[in-house]
């Protein structure tokens, strides 16, 4: 590219020139995949037959782009990854789509760019198509990603949010509200301080992990927007059951709590970017736990409640018992918390 | 680390933990549960803080049955009059007017129309976290009339107030303030007036009492014989707080207590009082619910009348229409409990407010909705 173009420009969309060296220097430069590198409209690899796949998209609007933890490309990839897995498949492929905005700086799209690269490889996954468009400065917020990942999903395993039964236990992968506090540390208007980072990674290890230990698991979510409250309640409804919550046990980060305490919010209901709830039988609990803590992301994995019947059957909920023995319904969170984290 | 030594600069070192221990807290529930035994006895928070808390912190399923825990008055949102909203919205109609708030007015239904309406239909509405933000907003944009929405009890005027000295001494001459604030004694005075609640004793509000100290308190329990405690807001603060009002209901003798020392000392805070007195002087004040009361509300002095939004723009403000089958005015008073009103997660939810208890994060049918409490 010439050095004197340091920002998109209109004609990096036009699908001539210009856009062929921004895919040549900026994307393929970052993404290895021989399948993109084919230079073919669609990717085409390898997916051992099981006769059934996941697919699964998401779009990402975050900003700011950059935060204490991680990235808006970081962010893409764990995103989708962690959609994927949580139905059990083994996550193989990633798709990729750029809306970028005219006078974006190109030093910040080769950032997100490696920052994509080195997450997928975190997965071990591949990113083996992708596409870009281009629109007028005032039309997007710099850059927007949206990504979809396909994997294929192994015999016999059949995981689902409506699967809860009583008697299972729920667990979480680690600390809650992470990354909904990291973003808002950022945020204009807001002038506090913490060491808080996102903890936005790739779970897919971690859940192929727990349901070798758990073979008979019942589901597994990520809880971001709403965090663990929307979860829980999607579970609660999607199963027809209670689910208590023993608030003591639940992780949670004494900057993140200080920083909730300060502003209003119950860490039950901030965003999470990398953290999985599993719902599991009782007596495939602690093999589940161990599986999580002995991943490099569940180092403070917990039990944190159980599935209960329906105290009021049609009106499922999600109860928290307080350190206290008190008790305290969790609902999820109503309107818009916090814009445009994720 | 712990507590709030985490945030901020570093040099703030609380540790809230002993305040959260869940055997302290388990003694102090056995303890009200002793005293209090099967004894009638309604005690009213009056701070939108403690309701929230009390909620979140489930007490009410852990209280005797006899003890009923009422929210009063103290969500300055909720208490806001429609006619004020009113005329915020007649104001953010005006060209050339930006309109500064804390996020919780937004959404307040008025009588025809809302602040989050009226920006859906264009006007220039910001949220801000402070008044300091809607200076800085003014002095970057001069050629805006930036006008902040000022609401709240005895706790946010000194900082409202200091904003308006800020920007007099700055020149910012582009900011006003609607002044919509209000003291708390008159409310409870107007409570324990009303034949329709019978308040055994006042968990008293820890923010506005670190301003004003005890003395505007005392009157409950010299005149009334009613006992008040001032809480704070953590688990073993707010049961403290139940257990001395309790105490002095069994003795028979009523008092004005601190219990929040660690907050509040009892002379309050004079430097943060005098700023206030400075910019504004009290004035009669429309509060939702409870109607007219003598000096609860707090205008702005003539010598700051530049600052002041009612002086500074002539507005046609609409009928005022109460919502219809809204009982906010009863929740507000402790005549009723949110769940007794008709509209009461039916048509009234947070989703589709119809009345501004539902709305703010610190109104009282957004906490039993919020903890189905």
């Amino acid at each position: 590219m010439h050095m004197s173009e340091t920002t998109v420009q209109m004609s990096h969309g036009s699908g001539g020139q210009m856009m062929k060296r921004l895919i040549d220097e900026v994307f393929l430069d970052a993404f290895g995949a021989p399948e993109l590198h084919a230079g073919n409209d669609a990717g085409v690899a390898e997916l051992p037959a099981t006769g059934r796949i996941a697919l699964s998209t998401d779009t990402f609007v975050v900003t700011p782009q950059f935060f204490p933890g991680g990235d808006i490309g970081r962010l893409a990839v764990s995103g989708t990854v962690n959609d994927v897995a949580t139905s059990g498949a083994r996550v193989r492929y990633l798709s990729c789509g750029f809306v970028l905005e005219e006078g974006y700086p190109l030093a910040d799209l080769k950032r997100i760019c490696a920052s994509m690269a080195s997450t997928a490889q975190e997965a071990g996954v591949a990113i083996i198509t992708g596409d870009t468009k281009v629109v007028g400065r005032g039309k997007a917020d710099g850059i927007f990603i949206n990504t979809a990942g396909v994997g294929e999903v192994p015999e016999g395993v059949t995981l689902s949010g409506s699967s809860c039964q009583p008697g299972d236990v729920i667990l979480v992968s680690g600390t809650m509200g992470d990354h909904g506090i990291a973003i808002l540390s950022t945020r204009e208007g807001l002038s506090f301080t913490t060491d808080i980072a996102s903890d936005a990674a790739p779970l897919n290890q971690l859940v192929a992990a727990v349901l070798e230990a758990a073979p008979h698991a019942r589901c597994f979510r990520d809880p971001t927007r709403g965090g663990l409250a929307s979860t829980l309640n999607e579970f609660a409804q999607a199963s027809g059951v209670d689910i208590e919550l023993d608030e003591a046990a639940v992780p949670v980060d004494a900057q993140v709590r200080a920083a909730c305490d300060m502003l209003g919010y119950d860490p039950l209901q901030v965003a999470n970017e990398g953290k999985m709830v599993a719902v599991v039988p009782a007596d495939e609990a602690s093999a589940s736990l161990a599986a999580m803590r002995a991943s490099r992301y569940g180092g403070q994995a917990a039990i944190v409640g159980s599935v209960v019947e329906a105290r009021r059957a049609g009106s499922p909920c999600v109860r928290v018992r307080t350190a206290w023995g008190a008790e305290r319904v969790l609902n999820m969170v109503v309107g818009e918390q916090l814009p445009r984290i994720c | 680390m712990s507590g709030l030594s985490a945030v901020g600069t570093g040099t703030a070192r609380f540790d809230l933990g002993a305040f959260r221990d869940p055997e302290l807290v388990r003694s102090l529930i056995a303890r009200i549960q002793r005293t209090a035994g099967e004894r009638e006895i309604n005690l009213m928070e009056v701070c939108g803080t403690h309701t929230m808390s009390i909620g979140r912190y489930g007490f009410r399923s852990v209280m005797p049955t006899g003890l009923r825990l009422l929210s009063g008055p103290g969500c300055p949102v909720c208490v806001t009059a429609n006619g004020d909203i009113d005329r915020a919205i007649a104001l953010s109609r005006i060209p050339g007017v930006t309109i500064t708030t804390f996020g919780d007015m937004v959404r307040v239904p008025g009588s025809a129309s809302s602040l989050a309406r009226e920006k859906a239909a264009g006007r220039d509405i910001r949220v801000v976290y402070s008044p300091r933000d809607a200076i800085e907003l003014a002095s970057r944009e001069p050629q805006r009339e930036v006008v902040f929405l000022g609401v709240g009890f005895e706790t946010t005027t000194p900082a409202i107030a200091a904003s308006i000295l800020e920007a007099c001494a700055r020149g910012v001459d582009n900011f006003s303030v609607l002044s919509m604030h209000k003291t708390t004694p008159p409310a409870l005075r107007a409570i324990v007036n009303d034949p329709e609640t019978a308040i055994d004793g006042f968990i008293l509000p820890g923010h506005v009492s670190t301003i004003t100290g005890l003395a505007p308190f005392r009157f409950l329990a010299e005149e009334y014989g009613i006992p008040g405690v001032v809480t704070g807001f953590e688990p073993v603060d707010i049961l403290e707080g139940i257990a001395l009002l309790i105490d002095m209901i069994e003795r028979g003798a009523p008092a004005i207590e601190n219990a929040y020392r660690r907050g509040a000392c009892d002379e309050g805070n004079q430097t943060a009082r005098q700023i206030a007195e400075r910019v504004f002087e009290p004035c009669d004040a429309t509060w939702r619910g409870l109607g007219v009361l003598p000096a609860s509300g707090m205008r702005i002095r003539a010598r700051y009348s530049r600052f002041d939004a009612c002086e500074r723009f002539a507005v046609e403000i609409e009928p005022t229409q109460e919502p219809r089958g809204c009982r906010c005015g009863d929740v507000l008073r402790g005549a009723i409990a949110p769940s007794s009103c008709p509209l009461f997660d039916t048509a009234c939810t947070p989703e589709h407010p119809v009345g501004p208890c539902m709305v703010s994060s610190e109104g009282s049918c957004a906490a039993y909705h919020t903890y189905r409490i």
